[in-house]
């Protein structure tokens, strides 16, 4: 067995506001193979995000810190590096490319200048060379006619160009590690779709993980092997994909899952995300759990159990414990699936 | 069949390009070109469609907060688009409007209680006690607390921001409510409570809903009835389950293949279209669509198999846009020597390659086309290359515009054209008597009466430019039975007659055969 690429464990990123201290993430733990695309799953708030920009240090310090944790990539701890260092790192190694397109990209330069700056900064190349790479790689994102393009603006391109381009530039570098936050949340499902297909194709060609930051489950079965599904700032349970679609463990995921508009039950989670600066004891989820029992309000969100006999399949909920009753939650979907699953498809 | 509450006819809002001190027209957005759609008392219709296709816009000019280019709204038996100001903000109560973004519709300054009262006191509600009654008991039919009045929008969540937005589109207690991608902005988790609430409202307040989404889950979710459209037309209007179940138009096909599935074992099935929607100031000829459908019909004379026959036609529509980087073609074929020596044959070869165009294509009348194109295109030739295959692949899609017309093929679409044109007519003249019904219509006809000036069933015909007789036995009798009553002045009877035979009927514009 290999090392994975990207370790990360009990990672703990605080913010220290005017309301008190937010655990933003508190306490994950995940892996990234290399050439895997692990899947960050949660709603809005549950540290998804922050979790990603912890890995290079985007979060802003402050009022933002990483209080805790490793961040192991490729060997070294990326929270005991330097920020010079982790700047050399940064866009060469891992890559970044976000939810609007619009944001990442400079508008008062052309495409193509943006991204022969972003090859030479991280390499002695010159320009003509850089050029036609960043033409070669325009070319391979799908842009037509790239070489007339390369010196459009970013505002002559539309929405799922934008991020074409976004993604030629994070990729100009080669990086190990592309973190994709939302990438395709602001675009349409036709072009969504293109950019899912492209970001497939891309990783065979380029050899590299992807941790793809994303609160729609359809995009995750779409292109995970492994997801993390992530609740107010901890995981709730991590597998692979087809474990964790097929057989979801915790209350929470399969709670996500049946909450899917126009899958039939469309039974809501009710309730709301807890405050971020009062979290509940015990499992963060509990409030809204239909499965909650007295033990689930107690102590620590629980560790992580196995949810079944892959040892990758993990869930933290006190029914999986030693001595707890996994059947009390469990629901075999498999069936279910394979059944009634004709929706949404021609 | 009852009389529906809305009946949109030919709907068309477009934005003027202008250019210079003079704001001279140099060109036009169509955002949205002629649609029509209605909506019963009661019933919910989704209006689905990528972003740029005019949806938003199609709502916005049916409650007349942007005025219509062209086409009639006739909501209740009066034609909104006739409306002067007075009589717009009586329909302003009765027609409502919740947007997208609950945080941007709200006044931060203004207590949610504030806010939601305030339709009423525009309409006049003066009495205070009775106002904040009104918002208490609303608060509460949105699952929210009474005692919430006096919070402010800052304190809370998306969900809860979104229910007071329902709370005071439902205060002037409307007939209609348009929604515009109601929860597009909230999390899945809570998508699902407001799509509940929603059902709910509508069902105890008696409401038609017209809710605009892209998001088909949403549509299924909550309409009865659903409208695709695709550059400012509707390609296609079903009920919601026939629609998913067995969508008539390649654009709807698309549309829901490229929904990604939350299944695992169905990755990489869905369908991808190529290329991005063309923009509303220059659509493309014919099918809107066509330049990206992947059922573009071939043309008789070939013999290409579907993907194929999209691969030559995505090469000529590139060659006629003269998109075609033969430069780079070039420098791929070379490797590593200079472009300028490449072989011809790898140039071509590297061009068929780009746009999956296989090396001969088993036609032989189609490969001459396209040899001949990539000889002219190797030799810069562009516009040589652009009539030839504009001359030898003219398909259809290109060529005619399809129009709506019911998906059954009973009547053409000039005659439904037609058909809807007579009953909106009809529709805003219900509540007239028949004196006043037959003054208008002699009016209308005037210029087909015959010699003796008499207005008769061909005159009516002619004027609303319906063929005589209509083609389908059925249709014609509705037609023929609609124009009778309203030669006696009788514009109910039409109009139940018109709405009865042709309401909710499954329509598609398309030129494909089923």
């Amino acid at each position: 067995m290999t090392e994975p690429l990207l370790s990360i464990r009990d990672l703990r990123t605080v913010f220290h506001t005017d309301e008190g201290l937010v655990r933003a993430v508190d306490g994950v733990s995940f892996d990234v193979d290399r050439g895997e695309t692990v899947c960050l799953v949660g709603e809005s708030g549950s540290g998804k995000t922050v979790t990603g920009e912890s890995i290079t240090r985007l979060i802003r310090t402050p009022p933002g810190e990483i209080a805790g944790g490793e961040i192991v990539f490729d060997g070294r701890d990326l929270t005991t590096l330097s920020d010079a260092e982790l700047r050399s790192l940064r866009g060469d190694r891992i890559a970044h490319v976000f939810q609007n397109p619009q944001g990442a990209l400079n508008p008062v330069y052309t495409v193509g200048w943006q991204i022969v700056e972003a090859i030479r900064l991280h390499e002695d190349v010159d320009e003509p060379a850089a050029r036609s790479r960043a033409i070669d790689l325009l070319d391979r994102v799908g842009i037509p006619e790239a070489t007339r393009r390369f010196d459009d603006y970013p505002h002559e391109f539309s929405g799922g160009m934008k991020q074409r381009v976004s993604l030629a530039m994070a990729l100009a570098t080669s990086p190990d590690l592309l973190i994709a936050d939302e990438p395709t949340t602001a675009l349409d499902v036709t072009i969504q779709n293109q950019i899912l297909d492209l970001l497939r194709e891309l990783q065979d060609e380029f050899d590299m993980s992807i941790l793809l930051i994303t609160h729609d489950l359809g995009v995750v079965a779409e292109v995970a092997d492994r997801v993390v599904v992530m609740y107010a700032g901890k995981v709730m349970e991590r597998g692979g994909v087809f474990d964790v679609f097929e057989r979801p463990s915790h209350p929470y995921t399969r709670a996500l899952l049946e909450c899917l508009p126009g899958r039939g039950e469309g039974a809501a989670i009710g309730g709301t995300l807890p405050p971020a600066t009062d979290p509940p004891d015990g499992c963060r989820f509990h409030p809204r759990c239909s499965y909650a029992v007295d033990a689930c309000s107690e102590g620590e969100q629980p560790p992580a159990c196995a949810a079944d006999d892959d040892p990758d399949h993990v869930v933290s909920c006190v029914h999986y414990e030693p001595g707890g009753d996994p059947s009390v939650v469990r629901d075999d979907r498999e069936t279910r699936l394979t059944d009634g699953g004709g929706e949404g498809q021609s | 069949m009852t009389r529906p509450l809305l009946d949109v006819e030919g709907l068309t809002k477009h934005y003027p390009v202008t250019e210079g001190v003079l704001r001279k027209e140099v060109g036009r957005v169509r955002a949205v070109d002629g649609i029509s759609f209605t909506v019963d008392r009661g019933e919910t219709l989704g209006l689905v469609g990528e972003s740029g296709c005019g949806k938003s816009t199609a709502a916005r000019a049916t409650l007349r907060l942007e005025e219509p280019t062209d086409g009639h709204v006739v909501f209740d038996g009066e034609d909104v688009t006739d409306y002067d100001d007075r009589a717009l903000t009586r329909f302003r109560r009765r027609a409502q409007m919740v947007f997208q973004d609950p945080t941007s519709s709200f006044d931060p300054r203004m207590s949610i209680g504030e806010s939601v009262a305030e339709p009423l006191q525009i309409h006049g509600v003066r009495d205070r006690e009775r106002r904040r009654r009104i918002v208490a008991d609303l608060l509460e039919r949105v699952g929210l607390d009474a005692a919430d009045v006096d919070r402010y929008p800052h304190e809370l969540s998306g969900g809860q921001k979104q229910r007071v937005g329902l709370a005071r589109a439902l205060v002037c207690n409307p007939d209609l409510i348009v929604a515009d991608e109601p929860v597009s902005a909230l999390d899945v988790s809570v998508q699902a409570d407001i799509l509940d609430l929603i059902d709910r409202l509508q069902q105890s307040f008696g409401l038609a809903l017209v809710v605009i989404s892209h998001d088909l889950g949403v549509v299924r979710e909550i309409c009865d009835r659903v409208a695709v459209m695709y550059l400012g037309e509707i390609v296609e209007t079903a009920p919601t389950e026939e629609l998913f179940e067995d969508p008539r138009h390649p654009y709807t096909r698309a549309l829901l293949g490229s929904t990604p599935v939350a299944d695992p074992r169905r990755r990489g099935q869905g369908t991808t279209l190529t290329g991005d929607v063309p923009s509303p100031s220059d659509p493309p000829p014919g099918c809107r669509f066509h330049t990206r459908c992947p059922e573009v019909i071939p043309d008789e004379d070939y013999d290409l198999d579907s993907e194929t026959w999209r691969a030559v036609l995505d090469f000529r529509l590139r060659v006629l846009a003269d998109g075609v980087d033969v430069e780079a073609a070039r420098t791929y074929a070379a490797a590593d020597d200079d472009p300028a020596a490449a072989d011809p044959d790898a140039v071509r070869a590297a061009i068929r390659e780009e746009f999956g165009v296989p090396a001969t294509l088993s036609d032989r009348k189609a490969e001459a086309a396209v040899a001949d194109a990539l000889d002219s295109l190797v030799a810069d030739d562009v516009d040589g290359a652009a009539d030839r295959l504009a001359d030898a692949f003219p398909t259809v899609c290109r060529r005619e515009r399809p129009d709506l017309a019911p998906a059954t093929g009973a009547v053409d679409s000039e005659t439904w054209a037609a058909i809807k044109r007579l009953r909106v007519w009809v529709a805003t003249r219900v509540d007239a008597d028949e004196a006043t019904v037959r003054d208008h219509l002699e009016r209308r006809c005037a210029n087909e009466a015959d010699r003796a000036g008499e207005v008769d069933r061909l005159a009516v015909r002619a004027a609303f430019r319906l063929p005589d007789p209509v083609s389908d036995g059925d249709a014609e009798r509705a037609v023929g039975d609609a124009i009778d009553a309203l030669l006696a002045g009788r514009a109910g009877a039409a109009a139940d007659e018109l709405y009865e035979a042709f309401g909710g009927v499954r329509e598609r514009a398309c030129h494909l055969e089923d």
